[in-house]
């Protein structure tokens, strides 16, 4: 950038975050930022970002939001500000609203997936009824932009039923992928790729009825509330009433413990087909190979569908109802549950009492049905190879 | 110089210099006490592993002896980090193999540690003491075989919260017979069942063990006959705290405890057997700290057990202990310095009943009845403003206030508003507020209370708040001495970041995830700031496949003098000058 020096100082002529678009940093008094301290901290402003700045107050001044506002003088005059010189180009804000306007084309498409996003709204509002009733994602809410990023933030925190439905709102990537689309599936993961912790004990024990009315049970969030994962399952693992006077069978009990866990949950990681990133997954909190397979559905359900939307290109108004992964255990789905056990064998998942399967299984897999007959089930030595050596 | 003191002397003032800032301070004052630091300098913490590259610490400080280092960031704690993002202490461990032959500590968090690491520390420093390991992962028992076995003057183990692959209880036989030199051993978060007969005659023979924190696989019955061989020991964490109700079992026990007149912390107390906590009773007096946070133990025999500890200065308990708990607790405990209360049912549905009685009322008694409480972390499902505004009046020298109400967004339950004047009463009370953990619902108005009050605050952590980018804007421009911000859900998208970049070179690191920044901002971040690593995380894909507007799903900024790291896994890219012809 011109006139930057190289020593680290903050350079003075560092350039506009907007050109003359400071107004946003009014203070409560109205008295905007002193100029010099405006110019050490800003920094110029590339048309993508003006975008979305434009994009988000857009949002903010559709109808009804505008009274979910809070009584925030600035933000609201700000706001106001905008939305007058949307109609009236004044000089200040010349500047990047020129740079919306002229991408004609583009300001359709916000106005669209504006408009795309609000029928969304209304019509996972019936499919799910839980958008803006969860509790979450309440009523209370008074901020828009919020609630837009509650869409996606439930895109993003894959052990969220509820929302799943309206998972298919990934509001821009429709669109725009169509030019640029790297579908993500193509990153072949080798399953041993990098997996992600999630609270799976969360979308176990809270039943979220699809059309939950407001504040009902809530949607499990992913790491909230933020409790380190050996502290969950106190309340399923030892009874919540006062224990029996008996209870001898606890160090048998912690000693089984054999996969990564804090004498607490039992985390065994899971991995499919066709998703780089693996999870984890809490067996103490399920008794049951069924209860097993649909969390591992509500887990995985929202992650392949947005593998699947994000190299889908222009399907912004398709967005059918996700399906969920059924038949992992009788290998009538798409998909079949299998694990390793502690010999380092390939088992199809469902053989054994749960309790067995429990206390030998280090990981689990989702593979595809179709794939089943080529790989050799039992012993597998190559596979437990490779599986230590990602250690 | 002619003038100046001979080094040596100077060496020998700066030996009772031993903050880091303190440090750093006299570094700064002129090139020779720069030099003569440097050399002199004995321990080191990095907060972040990747501010620095190993070798430019060592280089840099040529005599260390004891080494802290931290890895992933606070969220990796609450699973916000997939596993492989990084935190590799192997790399600094093999630097310093070579540079530090005399190191002596090494205390590590939220770093992947693996067996050959461990392996290696326990080779390469002979005269290595201390191993501290506070929520890594990456390792397993046999890690632990070969520290056990080669470190033959170890004297601290700690294995706090990590995650290791307990293979088998058989590495504690390790320790070879001539070693005596423990004085701390905590195993608590291991699974299996040691070898009773290796931890007993280990015990026996370390004279000087101070502190013992048992695993869950140990059972009550076998407790006294450790406790009996160290009756000097001021911290221990039992077992499970339960066996068949047998009185000779009980009196054992009790005889064992009594025996022990040095205890001032407890902890363990996995699947409580109530009958059982009145073996506890003669060493309640002399407990300063009590971790009660595994047991589900009901509100009455906490109250007993509470009642008796009139020292307690540190209390962590399960929700179980309800309000009525806490009022027992402030009429007891006037030593209470610091409460943690977490949940026991943290998932449990909304509109049920809940288990327990704990509300914003528990607290409330405890900052009437605990002149020096101040520090505090609180797991509730109601909370109101004018219970905030009361604890603030009552605690201006709270230092660390981490309150979580549940539900996130959950307004005021009596007025049905936002937490904002509640908060804003804590950070205007207390002047010295060093930490703080929000939650409920909140607009821009808290954090315009934050940035004009909070001027200690060090360490702020944000979820489903605020409104707009105002909220970010009040933080990270008034907030001086802010070191690290952590912020996930929250409408917080690119203006304020921009325009506080600055600001992200004084702090230590930054977390945003689920917000609303965009991949361009994030780039033009990471091309404007070379001193800082802008690393987007994004399980979606690359995020140059989406459009320069589209919001990245985690953001992590941290200043840094080592540049972009090269142990990043595939889901995290960071932005800089070239990032634009990687991605491509």
């Amino acid at each position: 950038m011109e006139g930057c020096s190289r020593n680290g100082d903050i350079c003075p002529q560092l350039l506009d975050l907007i050109p003359n678009g400071r107004e946003w940093i009014v203070r409560r008094d109205g008295g905007s930022l002193g100029a010099s301290e405006e110019k050490k901290l800003e920094l110029r402003l590339g048309p993508p970002v003006e975008d979305w700045f434009i994009k988000e107050n857009s949002k903010n001044n559709s109808r009804d939001r505008d009274e979910s506002l809070l009584s925030f003088r600035c933000f609201s005059s700000m706001a106001s500000r905008i939305h007058n010189s949307n109609n009236n180009t004044s000089g200040a804000k010349r500047g990047f609203l020129d740079t919306v306007e002229t991408k004609g084309g583009e300001e359709t498409w916000l106005i669209n997936s504006n408009g795309n996003q609000n029928h969304k709204l209304s019509s996972s509002d019936k499919l799910a009824g839980a958008v803006f009733s969860s509790p979450w994602c309440s009523g209370t809410l008074n901020s828009p932009s919020s609630s837009a990023y509650q869409m996606k933030t439930q895109q993003q925190q894959q052990p969220n039923p509820s929302f799943l439905q309206c998972l298919s709102i990934p509001q821009t990537l429709p669109v725009i992928a169509k030019e640029s689309s790297q579908p993500c599936s193509n990153k072949v993961g080798d399953l041993q790729n990098p997996e992600k912790k999630t609270c799976c004990t969360a979308s176990a024990n809270t039943a979220v009825p699809n059309s939950s009315q407001k504040r009902t049970a809530p949607a499990p969030v992913v790491g909230w509330p933020p409790i380190r994962s050996f502290r969950k399952n106190l309340a399923s693992s030892s009874s919540s009433k006062p224990a029996p006077e008996l209870q001898s069978v606890v160090p048998t009990e912690a000693a089984s413990g054999k996969s990564e866990s804090c004498g607490k949950g039992l985390f065994v990681k899971i991995n499919m087909d066709g998703v780089p990133i693996g999870r984890k997954v809490d067996l103490k909190a399920y008794n049951s190979y069924e209860k097993l397979s649909s969390a591992v559905d509500e887990l995985f359900r929202g992650l392949l569908a947005a593998q699947r939307d994000s190299s889908a290109a222009g399907n912004q108004n398709k967005k059918e109802e996700v399906t969920g992964i059924t038949g992992l255990l009788d290998g009538s789905g798409e998909y079949t549950l299998v694990y390793e056990d502690n010999e380092g064998d390939r088992m199809l998942a469902g053989d054994v009492p749960w309790h067995m399967f429990v206390s030998t299984v280090k990981r689990l897999r989702l593979l595809k049905s179709s794939e089943l007959p080529a790989l050799r089930l039992g012993s597998n030595k190559q596979e437990k190879a490779s599986v230590d050596s990602v250690k | 110089m002619a003038y100046s003191f001979p080094e040596e002397v100077l060496e020998h003032v700066f030996s009772f210099i031993h903050s880091d800032k303190d440090r750093n301070a006299v570094s700064l004052v002129c090139k020779s006490w720069y030099e003569i630091e440097r050399w002199c300098r004995r321990e080191i913490f990095v907060g972040n592993c990747y501010a620095v590259s190993p070798r430019i610490a060592v280089r840099r400080f040529p005599e260390v002896r004891s080494v802290s280092l931290k890895g992933k960031p606070h969220f990796a704690d609450f699973n916000l980090v997939p596993e492989g993002w990084g935190g590799y202490v192997y790399p600094w461990i093999s630097v310093m193999a070579e540079a530090y032959p005399w190191l002596e500590e090494l205390r590590l968090k939220r770093m992947v540690v693996t067996d050959e690491t461990l392996e290696l520390i326990s080779r390469s420093f002979k005269n290595f003491r201390v191993l501290v390991l506070s929520s890594c992962d990456g390792f397993t028992t046999d890690g632990l075989a070969a520290i056990a076995a080669n470190c033959m003057n170890l004297r601290e183990l700690d294995l706090r919260e990590s995650e290791v692959d307990d293979l088998s209880g058989h590495w504690l036989s390790h320790f070879p017979e001539p070693c005596t030199s423990l004085v701390s051993l905590s195993i608590a978060c291991l699974g299996s069942e040691v070898s009773f007969s290796a931890l007993e005659r280990l015990v026996g023979r370390c004279t000087n063990l101070k502190t013992l924190r048992l695993n869950r696989a140990m059972p009550l019955d076998k407790l006294p006959n450790l406790l009996r061989r160290a009756p000097q020991l001021v911290d221990l964490g039992t077992g499970a705290y339960s066996a068949e109700l047998r009185p000779e079992v009980y009196s054992k026990l009790a005889g064992a405890f009594a025996g022990c007149k040095e205890l001032k912390s407890l902890s363990g107390f996995w699947d409580v057997v109530p009958a059982y906590l009145p073996a506890l009773y003669s060493v309640c007096s002399g407990l300063t700290s009590l971790n009660l946070s595994y047991s589900i133990i009901q509100s009455p025999d906490l109250i007993k057990l509470v009642s008796q500890c009139q020292n307690l200065q540190r209390l962590w308990v399960l929700d179980h202990i309800e309000d009525s708990g806490l009022h027992a607790l402030a009429a007891s405990c006037k030593d209470l310095q610091e409460l943690r209360v977490f949940p026991s049912d943290p998932n449990h549905p909304f509109d049920m009943e809940p288990n327990v009685t704990l509300t914003e009322q528990g607290l409330v008694s405890v900052s009437e009845g605990c002149p020096k409480l101040h520090s505090v972390l609180y797991f509730c499902r109601r909370m109101s403003n004018a219970a905030l505004f009361t604890i603030a009046r009552n605690c201006p020298k709270m230092t660390r206030f981490r309150l979580c109400i549940i539900e996130p967004r959950e307004p005021d339950y009596l007025t049905r508003q936002p937490f904002d004047a509640g908060f804003g009463a804590i950070v205007e009370h207390c002047k010295d507020l060093r930490r703080l953990s929000l939650s409920g619902l909140l607009t821009d108005r808290v954090f315009e209370y934050i940035g004009t009050h909070a001027k200690k605050l060090e360490m702020l952590s944000v979820a489903f708040a605020g409104d707009s980018d105002l909220g970010l804007h009040y933080v990270l421009s008034g907030c001086k001495s802010l070191r690290k911000l952590e912020i996930r859900d929250c409408p917080f998208g690119d203006k304020a970041l921009l325009a506080n970049a600055a600001k992200l070179e004084t702090m230590r690191s930054l977390w945003m995830s689920s917000c609303s920044v965009s991949f361009g901002a994030c780039k033009l971040l990471g091309q404007k700031m070379p001193r800082l690593n802008v690393e987007v995380m994004d399980e979606r894909g690359p995020p140059d496949s989406r459009p320069d507007n589209s919001p990245v799903e985690t953001l992590y900024v941290y200043r840094t003098v080592s540049g972009p790291r090269f142990d990043m896994p595939d889901f995290v890219w960071t932005m800089d000058e070239d990032s634009a012809l990687r991605l491509s």
